[in-house]
């Protein structure tokens, strides 16, 4: 028995176990207090305010709506395709999902793996979400979910482009994929005259963050990119015919790529874990970046009117990613100038 | 443990390519492709390509199966049952090719068959795999990537040729010229409005 629980593969197992365990449950915590806090500052930013009447300041709210969605009846059209449908919205969850797994939310015991392609399995999942939606609206059989379904597959093939060329100006500076890595190259402070300021990439790559962000808002449809659920031409788009816990899947999914994305975006841009105080203060650091991203993430969904479709294929095609390329030519010429004088 | 998921991995990358040729539903077929490509991509992670494995996943099951779904979806909103003779002879056309393919195959395999092993040693590398690669490309391979590159640009350039059309149409076909003027003529001081025909 020992020398079973001395095995190293069997440990390493139990350990990665152990933490899945915590980020799973910790990030389902987050999410629904993220729905919470969207519809908090939602009230507050239209003199309303939000929900307070379930628990103390309504903090019991997305208990409550859970509870809801469990028992609301679960509706199937009838001429819908069966397994496809079923299958969407677990689609929908999963590859945010995974994402968290190679995020580095703190030093060393906050880090599920560190894999040296850490970047490029987020862009894999982050590109595999596109099926949830465009399948979801598919299979329900019906026009509004279809063409809401395509809707989104076009935006969201157009935009993870910019996003995937965005992301490179940080490689080429930290000269590694690995998430861990880039987090450590960004913990240097730079002296600027009497001015030390954080080696984060977001002050030497600011287009490169700019389109990132801008991106991030379309990969996750939210507004002002919520095309595939225009809700004032499409009914609810690719979710129409969704409903009970299918629907809140979907739901679920959504917030849980708007807080994987965040928790990329922190980790290239705003220097992870990095911070004042010892390292062991990390996570903390972490988690009051992730909150900033996220209140963005609000204050622009309730900020800015929905772009038409054109608009938006437009920023995506003829905007975003010409600058993304030049962004990328201009950070090689720098490096290369640094690494040769 | 490794072998174990290769024998997974590949068990489920044949068995979602057979039913991606065996299903009767397109979008079905084109989802077990993506399955398919999602083991391919497993066995290059096992396989310590992990670069090769990812950009897998983002290119292939990210990119272009999603186009592919989206013309299947676009075009053709049934499950598509052919009957008659157009599928009997498509299907005599697959037997008749299998069959010459598989031929050749068994035949190849009788010549020199061996059994290695299931995890092939892995070359010693020095640098890590993407780094590896990036130099492959940029020094021994540069003018194979480049032909490439320019390849993919022909085709990108020709595809809008393609969509724009040939004929030397204006922006907005579906606004029509100002109309001629009913009344008189305008009066002498105004500029006559430019004649559409003349561009």
């Amino acid at each position: 028995m020992a020398a079973l629980f001395a095995n190293p593969d069997l440990q390493m197992g139990f350990w990665a176990f152990v933490k899945i365990f915590i980020i799973l449950n910790g990030m389902l915590g987050v999410v629904s207090y993220l729905i919470y806090v969207e519809r908090k500052v939602a009230g507050h930013m239209q003199a309303r305010m939000g929900p307070n009447r379930v628990g103390p300041l309504g903090l019991l709210q997305p208990i409550a709506d859970v509870g809801k969605l469990f028992f609301k009846e679960e509706f199937i059209p009838a001429e819908a395709n069966k397994v496809i449908f079923h299958l969407a919205p677990m689609l929908a969850v999963v590859p945010a999902l995974v994402t968290f797994s190679v995020i580095p939310f703190g030093p060393e015991p906050f880090i599920v793996t560190d894999i040296n392609v850490g970047l490029l399995l987020f862009l894999a999942m982050s590109s595999l979400g596109v099926y949830s939606i465009t399948l979801g609206g598919w299979s329900s059989n019906n026009k509004y979910a279809l063409l809401g379904g395509l809707r989104s597959s076009a935006q969201m093939v157009s935009y993870e482009l910019a996003m995937g060329l965005s992301t490179i100006g940080v490689i080429l500076m930290a000269n590694s994929l690995s998430l861990v890595e880039i987090v450590r190259a960004q913990t240097a402070i730079w002296q600027l005259g009497p001015i030390a300021f954080p080696g984060w990439y977001v002050f030497t790559q600011p287009l490169a963050f700019g389109i990132f962000m801008i991106t991030a808002l379309a990969e996750t449809n939210r507004a002002p990119f919520d095309l595939p659920e225009a809700e004032a031409e499409l009914v609810a788009g690719f979710h129409t015919e969704y409903s009970s816990m299918k629907f809140g899947l979907f739901f679920l999914g959504e917030f849980m790529n708007v807080i994987s994305i965040s928790c990329v975006a922190v980790t290239l841009f705003l220097g992870g874990w990095s911070g004042p105080g010892p390292e062991s203060l990390g996570i903390v650091w972490f988690m009051l970046k992730l909150s900033a991203l996220l209140f963005f993430f609000i204050w622009v969904r309730w900020t800015y009117p929905r772009l038409r479709y054109d608009q938006l294929m437009h920023l995506g095609w003829k905007v975003l990613l010409p600058l993304a390329l030049a962004n990328i030519v201009v950070t090689a010429l720098f490096v290369y100038w640094r690494a040769n004088g | 443990m490794t072998e174990a998921l290769f024998v997974g991995m590949g068990t489920a990358a044949l068995i979602s390519s057979l039913l991606v040729i065996l299903h009767r539903n397109p979008v079905t077929s084109a989802l077990f492709l993506v399955v398919a490509f999602c083991s391919l991509a497993g066995i290059y992670l096992l396989l310590h390509a992990e670069f090769v494995g990812m950009v897998q996943i983002i290119v292939y099951a990210g990119a272009i199966m999603v186009l592919f779904l989206f013309v299947i979806m676009y075009l053709n909103l049934k499950s598509d049952v052919e009957t008659g003779i157009q599928i009997a002879l498509r299907r005599g056309i697959g037997w008749l090719v299998g069959g010459v393919i598989g031929a050749e195959a068994l035949w190849l395999f009788a010549k020199e068959w061996g059994v290695g092993p299931i995890v092939p040693e892995l070359p010693g590398l020095r640098d890590p795999n993407t780094m590896a690669i990036g130099k492959l490309l940029y020094t021994q391979y540069l003018f194979p990537f480049e032909i490439t590159s320019l390849i993919l640009l022909a085709a990108m350039v020709g595809v809008i040729v393609v969509g724009k059309g040939r004929a030397q149409r204006p922006v907005h076909p579906a606004k029509p010229g100002p109309p001629p003027p009913r009344v008189a003529p305008p009066a002498a001081g105004l500029p006559a409005a430019p004649d559409p025909e003349a561009s």
